[in-house]
């Protein structure tokens, strides 16, 4: 698995990234696709992992690659505008400059899910994190048992990677399902939280693996009801958020009890998180 | 090493070392007084040393006073630490210019001074260590503080007297330094005048030893020094509960962080002082055309509200979860983080807290049971 790339030079020092395309998905949320402004080596990363994205002179953020890791000639990245640096980079155009650490933090357990069935449950940009593990369980589909992708979002218009989501499920070799917590007159899906979808979705909880990526309130759930259809605390995988500034355990922003998101996580095996999961702000 | 074994110096013997260190190109800090306080900063002889000043402290309280035997180091611990020359509360990080389409990113160029401390106390030289724990980790290294920390030239003070709210004993950091030192001085006032013991470290310490002078020690020496040291111990007033991580651990629920929170102010005295906490946050600046943009590193605290922001919010926003964070990362998932705990009993943060927050009460407290047990 790769870590810290950037480990054997000044891990504090962004390397110049020129933007490939920048593509609006949602009215908040777009995506940039990335290269090395100098340089064409292979881009390696593993699903799950993360870069901070440093645009000039307004700040740095961790984000999440939600592109194929088996394309190695950009890096993939899916940003809700939400503060003054994911804004500022939603103005960029090919061309145009960004700075990139990483990739850094732990992976989806895609290879010890092979030969199980995979359940992977997100809501909102959480899909973006995940996105990456669904492209390499697909291309190596019959390693894996029955696939399943369980997707919540807060109204229809706010449906991340929608052509994505419904070209997936139009596969006869993966489950795909998707709620709204509000709907609008064009939706005749599901209506309510994710969990709901759960019970519906056909996976052998004694051999699966779970993925969840999403609020925090939204995984306590997601938790809650794998756990009931008979997951193991074992066999559930969450992403973590914290604020980070460094990604590499020197700013001390990200801790989680025992654990530094930026380099134990962000992805967590839930029983290694279950006892403080749960504490009020910790 | 030095030949030699424990050396016993005079009084002057300090202005030779301070003289020593600064002809092999160190710059020399060490103890001296500013602001009604003791403070580390550079030495321009060993006149500035705080010869006999004591300083007295208890929760929320600090004051100096003189006393008549000129002892050197009868202080204990000052509001600051050496990690701010190890790791300075700004760093400039790197600055970036405007290049046609992108920008070019220029590192900082790395100082290469050399540090002598002078006057470190065990429980600091203990700090060292923990913080070569968080930033040395071999996977990833903070150049600047390695290189800093692996130049530095290290004397040890042991301590000859227990400060009010120190409790080394019960962390195992002090009151003598057993390792980490190029030079380790016990301060000797009695009958027989003003001097110090002096033990060498390293290779490093024991040239300097060489070059100091000073007559071989006699057993009658080091059976003062040990017991100026070990009367310290004993009068050390204050002790950390043995099971502070598992009491903080089982009790992250407990009702008294919110009596905590009535008193503490979350203005985050506690963290600056501390000389084990570490955490920084980083500030993006632009010149004033937007061509050169500049990113710094300075020391935050986990007691401020955006230390803990992700999008919607603070993930702490209640003061006594802020309290929690810091205690139980302290003394508890320090040790899951680092193998060690990030307290080294100085005390500073229950002298600095404005309120008199006792780290070791708080434990106890927690752990049911009485206060003073």
């Amino acid at each position: 698995m790769p870590t810290a790339a950037a480990a054997t030079l000044e891990p504090m020092t962004p390397v110049p990234f020129r933007v490939l395309g920048m593509r609006k998905e949602l009215p908040d949320t777009y995506t940039l696709d990335l290269a090395p402004a100098d340089g064409d080596g292979p881009l390696h990363f593993a699903p799950g992992q993360f870069n901070m994205l440093y645009h000039f002179g307004v700040g740095e953020i961790p984000i999440s690659i939600s592109g194929d890791p088996a394309a190695t000639d950009r890096l993939t990245h899916t940003i809700r505008s939400v503060g003054a640096v994911s804004r500022g980079m939603g103005t960029l155009k090919a061309g145009d400059m960004v700075g990139v650490r990483g990739p850094f933090g732990s992976a989806w357990p895609v290879d010890e899910a092979r030969g199980r069935d995979v359940v992977i449950v997100c809501g909102g940009i959480g899909l973006a994190p995940l996105r990456p593990a669904i492209y390499h369980i697909l291309a190596n589909r019959p390693s894996y048992g029955r696939l399943v992708i369980l997707y919540g979002a807060r109204s229809p218009r706010d449906i991340l990677f929608r052509r994505e989501l419904e070209r997936w499920g139009g596969r006869l070799d993966t489950y795909v399902d998707a709620t709204v917590d509000r709907a609008t007159g064009e939706w005749s899906g599901n209506v309510g939280v994710v969990t709901n979808l759960i019970r519906h979705s056909g996976f052998d909880p004694v051999d699966t693996i779970a993925m969840v990526c999403g609020p925090e309130t939204m995984m306590q759930y997601t938790v809650e009801a794998l756990r009931d259809r008979g997951l193991d605390n074992t066999r559930i995988y969450l992403s973590m958020e914290r604020n980070m500034k460094c990604a590499v355990g020197f700013c001390g922003r990200c801790q989680f009890g025992g654990a530094f998101v930026c380099r134990d996580g962000p992805v967590f095996r839930f029983d290694r998180i279950a006892p403080i999961f749960r504490v009020w702000e910790f | 090493m030095s030949g030699r074994g424990k050396t016993v110096i005079g009084r002057d013997g300090l202005a030779d070392l301070v003289a020593i260190l600064a002809e092999d190109g160190y710059r020399v800090i060490g103890p001296q007084v500013a602001d009604g306080a003791v403070v580390y900063e550079p030495l321009d002889s060993a006149d500035d040393l705080p010869a006999g000043v004591v300083d007295d402290h208890d929760g929320g309280h600090y004051r100096l006073r003189r006393e008549a035997d000129g002892a050197v180091f009868a202080h204990v611990v000052g509001p600051q630490s050496w990690k701010r020359y190890l790791y300075p509360p700004v760093q400039a990080l790197w600055r970036a210019e405007r290049h046609g389409k992108g920008f070019r990113v220029i590192e900082e160029p790395a100082d290469d001074g050399r540090d002598a401390f002078i006057g470190v106390r065990p429980c600091d030289i203990r700090a060292m260590a923990v913080h070569d724990r968080v930033f040395d980790r071999g996977d990833v290294v903070d150049g600047g503080y390695a290189r800093r920390r692996r130049d530095a030239f290290v004397v040890a003070v042991n301590c000859t007297r227990a400060g009010g709210t120190c409790f080394c004993v019960s962390m195992g950091t002090g009151p003598a330094a057993g390792e980490g030192f190029d030079l380790a001085l016990t301060e000797l006032v009695g009958d027989n005048g003003h001097e110090f013991l002096v033990e060498a470290g390293s290779a490093a310490g024991g040239g300097v030893l060489d070059r100091l002078g000073g007559r071989d020690a006699t057993a009658e020496d080091e059976a003062a020094a040990e017991a100026a040291v070990g009367q310290a111990a004993a009068s050390m007033g204050r002790h950390m509960a043995a099971d502070a991580p598992a009491v903080l651990m089982a009790n992250l629920e407990s009702p008294h962080w919110d009596g905590v929170a009535a008193r503490c102010l979350a203005c985050g005295n506690c963290t600056m002082v501390c000389p084990t906490c570490f955490c920084t946050t980083v500030e993006d600046a632009t010149d004033l055309g937007g061509q050169v943009a500049e990113r710094r590193r300075r020391w935050d605290s986990c007691f401020a509200a955006d230390h803990s922001y992700i999008h919607g919010g603070s993930v702490r926003r209640e003061t006594s979860a802020r309290y929690r964070q810091w205690i139980t990362h302290k003394l508890a998932t320090w040790h899951e983080q680092f193998g060690t705990s990030g307290c080294v009993g100085c005390g500073r943060c229950i002298t600095w807290c404005p309120v008199g927050i006792d780290i070791t009460e708080e434990v106890r407290t927690l752990g049911g049971a009485d206060k003073g047990d």
